[in-house]
């Protein structure tokens, strides 16, 4: 994406909100699905509005002479078992049916809403007693409720609506509680209370901008459901039959639907089109807010065209170029992109070169968005799917994993290696353990199945491994659930996994980062012992100096997807020469003077934060 | 442990004072014992001084930021604000309160509301203190100014900005309503490393120009060095051990704060190599020291 491109992205994402709910409604007329539910509903608006100017008689207004006539000028789509004109008592109908849908709505949201708010922004005691409230409205049998109450208070279509309301909101309450209470303690709420805005303000500026839109979705459907269940009851002939709405239409048309089957044809046409377009116009909303930014994928061909490459597999494992099969991983110029949306490619990692021996630990330092886990996925092969390799090539010990002309990762190739001589130590401990198994298990398995081991042996080793890795009672580990294990443990139960199949690389991607500082110095202490005792090839994928100080052999520095410098641990961080390196050195706290400026001496913090925006725009597109 | 304590006077000179300081969180369940987050907490902050407070994960400082705040449940002992008790502050109270204690947060993906422009986040605590919008417009753009954004981020939402741009938005909302002090819950830990040196210029620049006070939440002690007057470090919810930024740093009493100061890595071989074999001993010291009976 170029810059331009982001600007003028950002000046349209930028403008306010009533702008930007037009653009809500403009995606959801884009989308035929939701184009035609808006034409129908709003023809059906239309006729309930203007119902005394459409209609030519008045919804009861009952012609004795003139019962079940075919449609003919004056009674345009015939007349009732009554003589009561069908058109008009369908325009006034959809009046009714409307409101009272609309009135079930309001009052399904009007008790939900504020219920939901309140439960799930205060908690406590009335969170405990709505809760009980809103299972008992739902354990109720809804239609015997409406039963009940058209027995009680007289066959009203409002009061129905009115009950049929009050059973719906506990759907609203739900709803709305649990987008509360997951955005009750961000922290901008918490902010907004340090400052001192009251709870209502903080509810209406806060929070209930969280709920707006699934309301909005679930009121569409709402409004469905009670046209349905009304003409439903009406057509059972619970309804008022003094009132025209379209389930007394229904109910009569039934009754004559062996002298006259069209009766029965317009109200429930009139009711089908209506729910229909409820849903297909809730199903549009959902879609216009939910709709993130779609790329396709770029065709493979075009990709391929553009820079000449292969797919693999058809490629020939050219041997690797002679003089260099003794490194452990060489990459050469290697080039990771993604395909965009219109036909070019990003590159994330460009023309990066190193080499890993036995024995010797690599760092690569760099920034976030720098592209460092991107050239270790690389190695590894966990790009991902739309990933491509555009340049370059990595050879394992002797042997091509990307080929020059390989624009994949080759997973056959690889899988030969990865998790028995290529093996992973990932940056977050505990998300990368199933919590779902215990510790023992999740060692054994993958021991079985890459050195073909029986279980009992598999166990022996994996309770050495725990042993070797500093853990003090391996059998209370190994029979631990992550969950029962500190970050710490969870880390060094992943060095013993990394280890178990005895591999000659390891690749660690911040391996310390989330680890407190003590723990960290501990666990580099574990790296740094089981890399001299088994001389291994590490690659130590990293932010902090200090780590590469502490483990590393050579160094390599990335910034924005290039490598700026690459060489022995003491001449980079003694004397670097890339600018980038000395500017991230020069951050670095230690061996600094307290409270003295750090990048900014002689100008404004303000001016040098504003110098340094350049970079953070990089940044933000990452 | 408490004579290792600098000796906390209740001067009417500091701006903030917390004495005897607990916090518990009721705990769910029928008759439950409280978790108790912090314990016995004694600080206390000069005008113009930054505290800094140092701990690992779990040890309770930030329970103590938000506790001063306001956020987190207090069950004993008292927070002093400028020779006020606000241990039991109302939300109107707060409001007033907020004029002088504000807050930055550690994560600015999610202390700024992703809905709201940036001109309207920053110009909410002014409303709020009933300041009139035209004023407020005006407060902020030059706040912008004062962290280093563009006057047209008015208009823009949070998430056209990076992660350190965020990290200038919450600041500068912060500082809108110029207040004594600044609760500075980890505010460079989500930060890149150049990104965090540029924020930490920042906030020094900042206490130079206006004289507020910091407490400065972090868990790393060469951020907390960097900035702060003096230090407190905290361990099991208790502070172990404080003084001024060079004693902790220089020679820390504390087992704990020992193994802290040489557990960070330096960016040079041989003397991390060096660091690394003095945290080896000290382990062993204090090892030895626990098993003879020594209490740490």
């Amino acid at each position: 994406m170029s810059e331009i491109e982001v600007l003028a992205d950002q000046s349209d994402i930028g403008q306010k909100g009533t702008v930007v709910r037009s653009h809500v409604i403009k995606k959801i007329l884009r989308n035929p699905m939701g184009f035609i539910a808006v034409v129908v509903l709003v023809f059906m608006v239309l006729l309930a509005i203007f119902a005394n100017l459409l209609a030519p008689f008045d919804a009861n207004f009952a012609n004795i002479g003139k019962t079940l006539a075919s449609p003919d000028a004056t009674n345009i789509l015939g007349t009732d078992s009554v003589g009561r004109d069908v058109w008009s008592r369908l325009v006034f109908g959809a009046r009714t049916t409307l409101l009272s849908a609309l009135l079930c709505a309001a009052v399904a949201v009007g008790i939900g809403l504020p219920a939901g708010l309140i439960a799930g922004y205060y908690a406590g005691k009335f969170d405990g007693v709505a809760a009980w409230v809103v299972n008992i409205l739902m354990a109720l049998p809804g239609i015997i409720v409406l039963l009940t109450v058209r027995a009680a208070f007289g066959p009203s279509v409002w009061i129905s609506m009115i009950a049929f309301g009050v059973l719906l909101s506990p759907g609203y309450f739900r709803l709305t509680r649990t987008a509360v209470q997951s955005v009750r303690n961000e922290l901008y709420v918490d902010a907004a209370r340090v400052a001192g805005l009251s709870d209502w303000a903080i509810i209406s500026r806060h929070i209930f901008s969280v709920v707006r839109a699934p309301i909005i979705i679930q009121t569409a459907i709402v409004c469905g459901v009670a046209i349905s269940i009304q003409s439903g009851l009406e057509f059972l002939g619970l309804g008022d039959p003094s009132v025209a709405t379209w389930g007394v239409m229904l109910s009569e048309g039934f009754k004559n639907v062996y002298l006259n089957p069209s009766l029965l044809l317009w109200p429930a046409l009139a009711i089908g089109a209506t729910i229909g377009a409820l849903v297909l116009l809730g199903n549009a909303v959902r879609d216009a807010l939910e709709d993130a930014e779609k790329i396709k994928p770029a065709k493979r061909g075009s990709v391929q065209a553009s820079n000449g490459r292969t797919a693999p597999g058809r490629a020939q494992t050219t041997a690797v170029e002679a003089g260099t099969e003794h490194h452990l991983v060489k990459v050469s110029n290697l080039g990771v992109g993604y395909p965009q949306a219109d036909g070019s490619i990003k590159k994330v990692v460009d023309n990066v070169s190193f080499h890993v021996d036995r024995g010797e630990v690599l760092g690569i330092v760099g920034e976030s968005g720098s592209g460092k886990s991107q050239t270790a996925f690389s190695i590894l092969g966990l790009l991902p799917e739309n990933a491509r390799i555009v340049a370059g090539s990595i050879q394992f010990d002797g042997n091509y994993t990307v080929a020059p002309t390989d624009d994949r990762v080759s997973q056959s190739r690889l899988s030969a290696f990865r998790g028995k001589r290529i093996s992973y130590i990932p940056q977050e401990p505990m998300s990368n353990l199933d919590p779902a198994f215990t510790i023992g298990y999740q060692l054994v398995t993958p021991m079985m199945r890459v050195l073909k081991i029986s279980k009992s042996e598999a166990t022996e080793r994996a309770l050495a491994l725990l042993d070797d890795v500093g853990i003090r009672f391996p059998e209370k580990t190994f029979d631990a659930y992550p969950h029962e294990v500190s970050g710490g443990m969870a880390q060094r139960v992943l060095i013993a996994g990394a280890i178990s199949c005895e591999p000659d690389l390891i690749i660690a991607d911040e391996p310390t980062t989330a680890l407190d500082v003590t723990v960290q110095a501990d666990v580099l202490d574990l790296i740094r012992d089981l890399q001299k005792r088994l001389n291994v090839g590490v690659i130590l994928v990293t932010h902090n100096f200090g780590v590469v100080a502490d483990l590393c052999d050579r160094v390599a520095v990335m910034q924005d997807g290039r490598m700026v410098e690459e060489g022995n641990v003491r001449d980079i961080l003694r004397n670097p020469k890339d600018p980038y390196t000395q500017k991230l050195l020069g951050s670095m706290l230690e061996g600094k003077e307290p409270m003295t400026m750090l990048v900014s001496a002689g100008v404004t913090a303000a001016e040098a934060a504003a110098r340094d925006d350049e970079s953070d725009e990089k940044e933000t597109l990452q | 442990m408490s004579a290792l304590n600098e000796k906390v006077s209740a001067s009417s000179a500091d701006l903030l004072t917390v004495s005897g300081l607990d916090v518990e969180y009721p705990m769910k369940g029928f008759r439950r014992k409280p978790f108790r987050a912090l314990t016995d907490i004694n600080i206390h902050i000069k005008p113009g001084e930054t505290l800094g407070l140092v701990g690992e994960s779990g040890s309770g400082k930030t329970t103590l930021g938000r506790a001063i705040l306001g956020l987190a449940p207090i069950s004993k002992g008292t927070v002093v604000f400028e020779g006020n008790d606000i241990t039991s502050a109302d939300r109107k109270q707060r409001r007033s309160l907020g004029r002088d204690l504000q807050v930055v947060f550690q994560d600015p993906y999610t202390s700024l509301n992703p809905s709201l422009e940036i001109g309207d986040i920053l110009s909410e605590p002014l409303t709020v203190q009933g300041q009139s919008p035209a004023a407020a417009r005006k407060r902020v753009k030059e706040l912008l100014d004062q962290v280093g954004l563009p006057s047209d981020a008015v208009s823009r939402l949070p998430r056209e900005f990076s992660g350190g741009q965020r990290q200038r938005v919450a600041i500068a909302r912060a500082l809108a309503l110029s207040p004594k002090l600044i609760v500075c819950d980890e505010p460079v830990s989500a930060l890149d490393l150049s990104t965090q040196a540029v924020v930490l210029d920042l906030f020094l620049q900042i206490q130079r120009d206006t004289g507020v006070s910091y407490l400065f939440v972090s868990h790393d002690l060469d951020v907390v060095r960097h900035i702060s007057h003096r230090v407190a470090v905290m361990y099991n919810g208790e502070i172990v051990e404080q003084g001024t930024s060079h004693q902790i740093t220089r020679d820390p009493q504390h087992p704990y704060t020992q193994r802290l100061l040489l557990a960070s890595p330096v960016p040079d071989p041989d003397r991390q190599a060096k660091r690394r074999n003095d945290r080896h001993e000290l382990l062993a010291a204090q090892q030895l020291e626990a098993a003879s009976g020594i209490p740490a």
